[in-house]
């Protein structure tokens, strides 16, 4: 088969832009994808930025990551050095460490690349954070997206496992102190924890392996695991399309937005160059693990103040707070390090039980269709509640994990910051749940409000019969449709159960525990207003903006608005 | 939209319980859709901005060749100042130029493109059921319980040929039983760390804390195998007034000297060297996770996440009044671990 025989004349190119694309769709049939993807439609929000931001500056990683192996010496072999900076002349110090003064004061521009390369690991961490907290609050994990929520997920531990090794790399006495303290974890794993250290050390800690293993995990299998994740994770983007946020003509069955061809190639691709920018500026005027101030490792050194990574705090909160109560002996005197144990995998626990939370939500919601137009926080109370008692336990973990800094900056016993938090990192997650809830259902009252009343003018009337108002401008249909366009979801019904009480009924049993925690979920909701509603409060005329309890009675008699919030 | 059964379209008709969307919201025109100057200034924004960019690109160029290193952290910095916001403003150019352009000049009609529900359409799953069906009928593996049992085993046991050489060979000797023993022996002379001189018992004054380490060889000292050593045979060593002692625990009576008391410096929690002592209280603070030990009740836990005393190591002075260890540790320093009892 020639290109002349399937080649339509009509279509012969003549430009020199058309010969190229032909040969190039001869040999590709990429004029299918261009087809396909051109002028694809993807919608616009600035809360979508936050994973461009994530992908951004991991291919940012990528490229001064690349720039770094070119002079980064992974080998632990000691050797005394000779080079800048004057307080490092002379020292005894691995090859790693030594290699990293050498790329940083000898290699121009290589400080600059290691400066953007910790920035960008640390903003990488950040975006992905907050992009599953814009994913997690607008209920865009829900069907068709289980899947992917639980990709980025798992790219949020991956990248968690990226910034460790690559930390610990340059070999200094901050990044060794990190890596004793892992090893110390690993101890406390029952029953194998021993084998575990020397599995990952080789030998007893440090060692001599740990830097050139730490290296192959942090250039290649991780990098590698992050980028077919990142893959995966994109081509669910385009097999999904994008979720929207809810306005006029925005329907689960449409995706309202900007062609990627040209408006999404300039915005996504200079917002690429922006954050690239914004990371090098970082790179070029704050300093980061400025490694010759705290020299190569040594067993015996340490500061205080030392804090890991931000990503990193939770887990040093939790260890910090635990009381050393728990370790324990046990029959066969085998030691249980649950001191160390229980802080160290618990959050990790949690982590994961907040990665199931769609299905649970599913589960009590009764809910199986697909869903692209997004939630407003505010309109699923319990489950904004929930996203903040977790974020709020992890934050206060890692205040826990700073709580020498702010005994120092503050003046404060250390012991007493350290039971504050051992309290609150209980007490605190409840009350953000309590109080985010009771938000939420105060700006949904506020919605209707609002819908029912319209704004408020500021303009006072007076009637002949001396009566005062003032005149509210009703919503019109753009502002009144984002507030009444939702579901205010309700509890499962009960099933009846079979057969007669006392009966073994598993079944039953099950569905009384869910029916119980859909309770939780939605026994306090409030009702969008319905056209019905608005005509009654209308048909009281300028009345709404009189006080008193008689005129709610009159203008919505079955759904007043102080009635509609459902309690049991 | 077509066969999207899952994708339900909430409400398409406004009735007394819902109400009718209204639709995309009307299009508003920018400056730059109705005022051809405005239309003009932006282009010409846009082409400063990306001009910007090129600027940006020659000074980074010019800061890489005319700024050498010096060798000072200040020179460093200079440079990486230099080079790190002139590539910034080579890249900032491009971004804001692209995203100014697309935002004042490029449509911003919205476009409206339909959905479809992500489930493959019922005649769609058909006939791929029915390719399915066709394989396994092709290959048989219904019929072939024996072939299959076979096939199963030989994929799950062929990677213990990878994974078992892997996992056997990096962990080294599997000897966990070192970590019950350090340099430390008895007649080990404590010297200071990281000099290496031997400690004379009357050179220590009371109340100062000393960092010890075991006298080993110079050449030791320079090898990898003595960092591995160093983190388990770390001592920190304080002298105190002998009337500030709580009783000792039996038999641990004659492990000090003259108020001279050692304990392994390796925390007993997750390992981080218990460096800070506070002199007024006698307590020792590890500054990872704030473990406090009271160095005068045989370095007990008084706070934080550590559950266990320091180990102690029994200290004397030898004929020329060089502290020695009276023996090793008579337990294994640093963190838990499951057997660390057995």
């Amino acid at each position: 088969m020639t290109t002349t025989t399937t080649r339509p004349s009509a279509t012969e190119p003549t430009t020199p832009i058309g010969r190229s694309s032909d040969y190039l769709d001869n040999r590709t049939g990429i004029g299918h994808a261009v087809k396909e993807f051109a002028r694809k439609v993807f919608p616009d929000h600035w809360s979508f930025l936050l994973g461009e931001i994530a992908l951004y500056s991991f291919v940012v990683l990528l490229i001064t990551g690349t720039f770094l192996t070119m002079f980064f010496v992974p080998s632990m072999s000691l050797s005394t050095y000779h080079g800048a900076p004057k307080t490092m002349d002379g020292l005894l110090m691995s090859d790693a460490f030594a290699s990293t003064l050498r790329m940083s004061f000898e290699v121009r521009g290589g400080l600059l690349m290691r400066q953007i390369h910790h920035w960008a690991a640390l903003v990488f961490m950040a975006s992905i954070v907050t992009h599953m907290m814009r994913v997690f609050f607008t209920g865009a994990f829900r069907r068709p997206r289980e899947f992917n929520w639980l990709i980025g997920f798992t790219l949020l531990l991956t990248g968690l496992l990226a910034g460790f090794t690559g930390y610990s790399l340059p070999d200094d006495v901050l990044s060794g102190n990190g890596l004793a303290i892992a090893n110390g974890v690993v101890k406390s794993i029952p029953v194998i924890g021993s084998y575990m250290s020397y599995f990952i050390f080789g030998g007893d800690f440090p060692g001599e392996q740990i830097i050139p293993r730490l290296f192959t995990l942090h250039i290649l299998l991780i990098p590698a695991i992050i980028l077919a994740l990142v893959a995966l994770h994109l081509m669910f983007v385009v097999v999904h399309k994008h979720t929207q946020y809810p306005g006029g003509g925005r329907k689960d069955g449409n995706v309202v937005g900007f062609p990627l061809f040209p408006v999404y190639t300039a915005k996504a691709g200079g917002f690429f160059f922006v954050v690239f920018a914004v990371l090098s500026l970082m790179g070029a005027t704050m300093a980061i693990n400025t490694v010759w101030n705290y020299g190569p490792y040594d067993p015996s050194p340490i500061s205080a103040g030392a804090q890991p990574d931000w990503y990193m705090l939770f887990l040093e909160g939790s260890l910090r707070l635990m009381p050393g109560q728990a370790e324990f002996v046990s029959w066969g005197d085998f030691t249980w390090s649950l001191n160390v144990l229980v802080p160290a995998v618990l959050p990790v626990l949690l982590l994961i039980g907040f990665a199931l939370y769609p299905f649970i939500e599913a589960k009590v919601t009764h809910d199986d269709r697909e869903h692209h137009v997004l939630d407003r926080p505010r309109n699923r109370p319990t489950r904004t509640g929930i996203g903040m008692a977790f974020l709020a336990f992890f934050v206060i973990l890692a205040f826990a994990g700073s709580n020498d800094l702010i005994a120092i900056h503050f003046h404060l016993s250390i012991n007493e910051i350290t039971w504050f938090f051992r309290v609150f990192v209980f007490v605190g997650p409840w009350f953000a749940f309590w109080i985010t809830k009771r938000i939420c259902l105060g700006l949904q009252r506020k919605d209707r409000e609002l819908v029912l009343h319209g704004h408020e003018t500021g303009r006072i009337v007076r009637f002949a019969s001396g009566e005062y108002i003032e005149v509210h401008r009703p919503l019109d249909e753009q502002e009144r449709w984002v507030r009444v366009n939702y579901t205010a979801h309700q509890p499962l019904e009960l099933p009846a159960p079979n057969g007669p009480k006392g009966t073994k009924d598993k079944a039953y049993k099950s569905a009384k525990r869910w029916a119980k925690l859909s309770r939780f979920f939605y026994e306090d909701r409030i009702e969008p207003v319905t056209p019905a509603e608005l005509a009654a409060s209308h048909s009281h005329g300028e009345h709404d903006a009189l006080p008193g309890g008689e005129d709610h009675a009159l203008v919505a008699p079955d759904h007043s608005v102080d009635a509609t919030e459902q309690s049991h | 939209m077509s066969k999207t059964t899952d994708v339900t379209v909430p409400h398409p008709e406004g009735d007394l319980e819902h109400f009718q969307d209204p639709g995309i919201p009307e299009h508003r025109h920018r400056m730059a859709d109705t005022d051809p100057k405005a239309d003009k200034r932006a282009e010409r924004q846009v082409v400063v901005l990306f001009t910007i960019s090129v600027i940006g690109t020659i000074v980074a160029l010019w800061a890489y060749f005319a700024i050498r290193p010096d060798g000072t952290t200040a020179g460093v910095r200079t440079s990486t100042m230099v080079l790190g916001l002139a590539i910034f403003f080579a890249l900032a150019g491009i971004g804001v130029g692209a995203i100014h352009w697309a935002k004042t000049l490029m449509s911003d009609h919205e476009v409206v493109e339909d959905r479809h529900a992500t489930r493959s359409p019922d005649d769609v799953r058909e006939i791929a059921v029915q390719k399915l069906a066709d394989g396994i009928k092709d290959s048989g593996i219904g019929r072939r319980g024996v072939l299959k049992g076979v096939v199963v085993s030989a994929l799950a046991l062929f990677p213990l040929t990878i994974a078992v050489p892997l996992i056997s060979s990096v962990g080294g000797d599997w000897n966990v039983g070192t970590f019950r023993t350090t340099l430390w022996k008895k007649g080990t002379r404590l010297t200071y760390d990281p000099t290496g001189r031997p400690i004379k018992a009357s050179d220590v004054t009371i109340g100062s804390a000393v960092h010890v380490i075991p006298e080993v060889t110079d050449e030791y000292r320079q090898s990898g195998e003595w960092i591995s050593e160093k983190a388990k045979a770390l001592v920190l060593m304080v002298r105190l007034d002998p009337r500030d002692f709580k009783p000792f625990a039996k038999g641990k009576e004659n492990w000090t000297y003259d108020g001279i008391i050692a304990f392994s410096k390796i925390c007993t929690h997750v390992g981080c060297p218990v460096a800070l002592y506070e002199q007024q209280t006698h307590h020792l603070l590890c500054p990872c996770h704030q473990s406090t030990f009271d160095v005068a009740d045989g370095a007990k836990v008084v706070f934080g996440p550590a559950k266990r005393p320091l180990p102690q190591l029994p200290i004397t002075v030898d004929s020329e009044g060089y502290l020695v260890a009276q023996d090793g540790f008579d337990e294994p320093i640093g963190p838990s671990y499951w057997e660390r009892l057995r």
